[in-house]
């Protein structure tokens, strides 16, 4: 995973709270079988109403997304990432995320940061009053910075590590091999196995 | 080691800790069982395949076929070139690495969540994951099961553990008795509605109290499956004899010694008197109405008896701008009644719905009634056996009779992944999990509500309780 420290993008406002994984990227665009090529589906019915944020001139480059409470609700989907990666945003910011969206974002090198309601309508508000405007982020200093204003931002610090290293969370693992072994061979018994198949 | 007490998610994490992380590092647990689709997992296998890495233990791993598949002639090639393609990508990857697969045609497919139980791997004391958010099902045997993001699902089958940062517990204590033609569905739509969406976000949640002890494996199972709407990562119920006795005989449940042993593991996963939860919310079963969502998220839900509630009544801005937007999509006004809202489809499936009691509690409704005209009902078995059961005790004769549509199983409209979707302004009663825009097809209106209220509504043609046919 390429490593990330900080980057500077224009910042579009989602001033919606509850945008569930449905939105992000409706079921019908979940059917690829590889990892690349989900932009068309990002917001895909929305994007069809021309007053949406992301058709507005400025913020069709948009990287950064500055969005309302209780993100990424809903369905396991990776792809809701895929998408948002896919599109061309680096980073999420929002009061509160829903947790496997979280998760997902911090495999795929999608910062997601969250920020408090009242600094998100704060840079909502300056971002209307300047609409297309770049956003400095800084993933080590958890910051985002519009101009004079500086907003900080909560990222767990684990996230932050791997973002910033760069690192592989599998590879992490393998490194306990002999822990995982030994804690196989004291399962219990009892536990199922999927194989040899019964029931069929 | 100390003796603090301890709720049963803690001992759940605490059986399957296999590094305990240090600085701020996830803990890493040991995952025993894992349940595989079509839909999250090319990418894994693709990112094995790409890393040279093999399936840790494909002896814990199953997987089947059910968000794409068709739900009527199956016998046929499935006709969306893109669909077809990811089953076939799922049969390639399972061939390849020697996974488990019960594709369609096979009496053992189904939703995921229906198969894993009804073949007796889901058990108390496992951890088990799915590249599903509806994982949360699992739970209901007193399980720690959870929904996974595509890396997740790579990570799993590479190394059978997952790095997880530890949850905060939530009781939700539901005591009491159910009035008659109230159920499972409407006690987990009404704890939604209590502690909204994002309300269980970072917690496990553990459903108590002897409303909960009085719900069959499959209520139960209702109830654990919609924890992620709520934002929780998992949801639990504690084993008890229901959960024995549903997991005595079954394929893959424990025989002779083992039996034994598992039972008297089991008997300490209960959450210690004295442990304490970060959060408790209490739920009177006794005065529940059936419930139903007006809204666009499953925490928009109302009593049957109410009205769809004014945006104005909301004091917190986000949730009035959120209502006001969900009443203009789904067409409603403020004050309308629940009960006058007329709908076009009944869906009767999903994970949540459509175990063989769901199908019972609709049939025995509509046994003898006339459907509303202008209903269009279609009633989706969870899995392959569900459906060979309904017709051995001929529940279908029954839907048939009515003039529903009586399917094979999958996920189906539930999210319209297939070619089951509504179309656009078309407004529905399901009695599956998510009233999101869009989710049952562009532009589709989704009412939340269990299988009691659809097979009402089905007769009656608006959102209906089965008390309503009495007058």
């Amino acid at each position: 995973m390429e490593k990330i420290s900080n980057f500077t993008g224009i910042a579009a406002p989602l001033k919606l709270s509850n945008v569930d994984t449905d939105q992000i990227i409706p079921a019908v665009f979940l059917k690829r079988i590889t990892k690349t090529g989900f932009e068309d589906g990002l917001f895909a019915n929305w994007r069809q109403k021309e007053d949406f944020v992301l058709n507005q001139e400025p913020y069709q480059n948009a990287s950064v997304l500055i969005t309302g409470s209780d993100f990424g609700t809903g369905s396991s989907r990776e792809h809701a990432v895929w998408a948002l990666k896919d599109y061309g945003f680096k980073a999420v910011f929002s009061s509160k995320f829903a947790d496997i969206f979280l998760g997902n974002s911090g495999k795929q090198g999608l910062i997601a940061g969250v920020i408090s309601e009242a600094d998100t309508e704060k840079l909502w508000k300056l971002i209307d009053e300047n609409p297309g405007v770049e956003v400095e982020v800084d993933l080590p200093s958890q910051e985002i910075r519009l101009g004079a204003e500086v907003v900080s931002f909560d990222i767990d610090e684990y996230t932050k590590w791997r973002l910033t290293e760069g690192l592989d969370d599998i590879g992490i693992t393998l490194q306990n091999e002999a822990a995982i072994a030994a804690y196989e061979a004291k399962r219990e018994s009892w536990k199922p196995k999927t194989l040899p198949a019964k029931g069929v | 080691m100390s003796n603090k007490p301890l709720t049963l998610a803690e001992k759940l994490w605490r059986d399957h800790l296999v590094v305990k992380g240090e600085n701020g590092a996830p803990d890493l647990l040991y995952i025993d069982l894992h349940l595989i689709h079509e839909v999250t997992s090319p990418q894994a296998f693709d990112g094995l395949r790409l890393a040279g890495r093999g399936i840790r233990r494909k002896d814990l791993t199953i997987a089947t076929e059910d968000h794409n598949t068709p739900t009527a002639d199956i016998h046929l090639p499935i006709a969306d070139a893109t669909s077809r393609a990811q089953v076939q990508a799922l049969r390639d990857n399972t061939a390849e690495y020697g996974v488990r697969i019960h594709s369609l045609g096979d009496k053992n497919q189904g939703i995921v969540h229906v198969v894993g139980p009804q073949l007796g791997l889901t058990m108390p004391g496992l951890t088990v994951v799915c590249g599903d958010s509806h994982t949360s099902t699992h739970g209901a045997f007193g399980a720690l099961a959870m929904g996974i993001g595509t890396s997740e699902v790579e990570h799993v089958l590479a190394t059978q553990t997952l790095p997880l940062q530890p949850f905060k517990t939530m009781a939700i204590n539901v005591e009491g008795t159910l009035r008659p033609g109230v159920s499972a569905k409407d006690i987990i739509l009404a704890v939604i509605a209590k502690i909204s969406t994002g309300g269980g976000q970072g917690y496990v949640l553990e459903y108590r109290g002897s409303a909960i002890r009085a719900l069959s494996m499959e209520g139960r199972m209702t109830i654990c499956n919609m924890s992620i709407e709520a934002g929780a990562r998992a949801g639990l119920i504690a084993p008890d004899q229901t959960t024995f006795d549903y997991l005595k005989g079954r394929p893959h449940a424990p025989e002779g010694a083992d039996w034994d042993q598992a039972l008297a593991d089991w008997s300490d996963l209960v959450t210690d008197d004295g442990a304490v939860f970060d959060k408790e919310v209490f739920i009177d079963a006794d005065t529940l109405d059936p419930f139903v969502t007006w809204g666009t998220n499953p925490g928009q839900g109302v009593s049957l008896m109410d009205s769809v509630p004014d945006p104005e009544s909301f004091s917190d801005p986000s949730q009035r701008a959120a209502a006001q937007k969900a009443l203009d999509y789904m067409d409603l006004k403020a004050g309308t009644k629940m009960k006058d809202i007329q709908v076009d489809t009944v869906f009767l499936g999903s994970c949540t719905n459509a175990r063989i009691e769901d199908l019972r509690a609709a049939a025995e409704i509509i046994e003898g009634k006339t459907k509303a005209p202008n209903i269009r009902m279609m009633v989706v078995p969870g899995s392959a056996r569900v459906r060979l059961q309904a017709e051995a005790e001929g529940l279908d004769k029954i839907f048939k009779d009515f003039g529903a549509d009586w399917r094979f199983a999958g996920c189906s409209m539930c999210l319209g992944m297939n070619p089951d979707q509504l179309a656009p302004g078309e407004r529905a009663a399901s009695t599956s999990n998510r009233n999101f825009e869009g989710r049952q097809g562009k532009g589709a209106r989704t009412h939340l509500v269990s299988p009691m209220v659809a097979a009402a509504t089905a007769i009656r043609g608006t959102l209906s309780a089965p008390a309503d046919l009495e007058q």
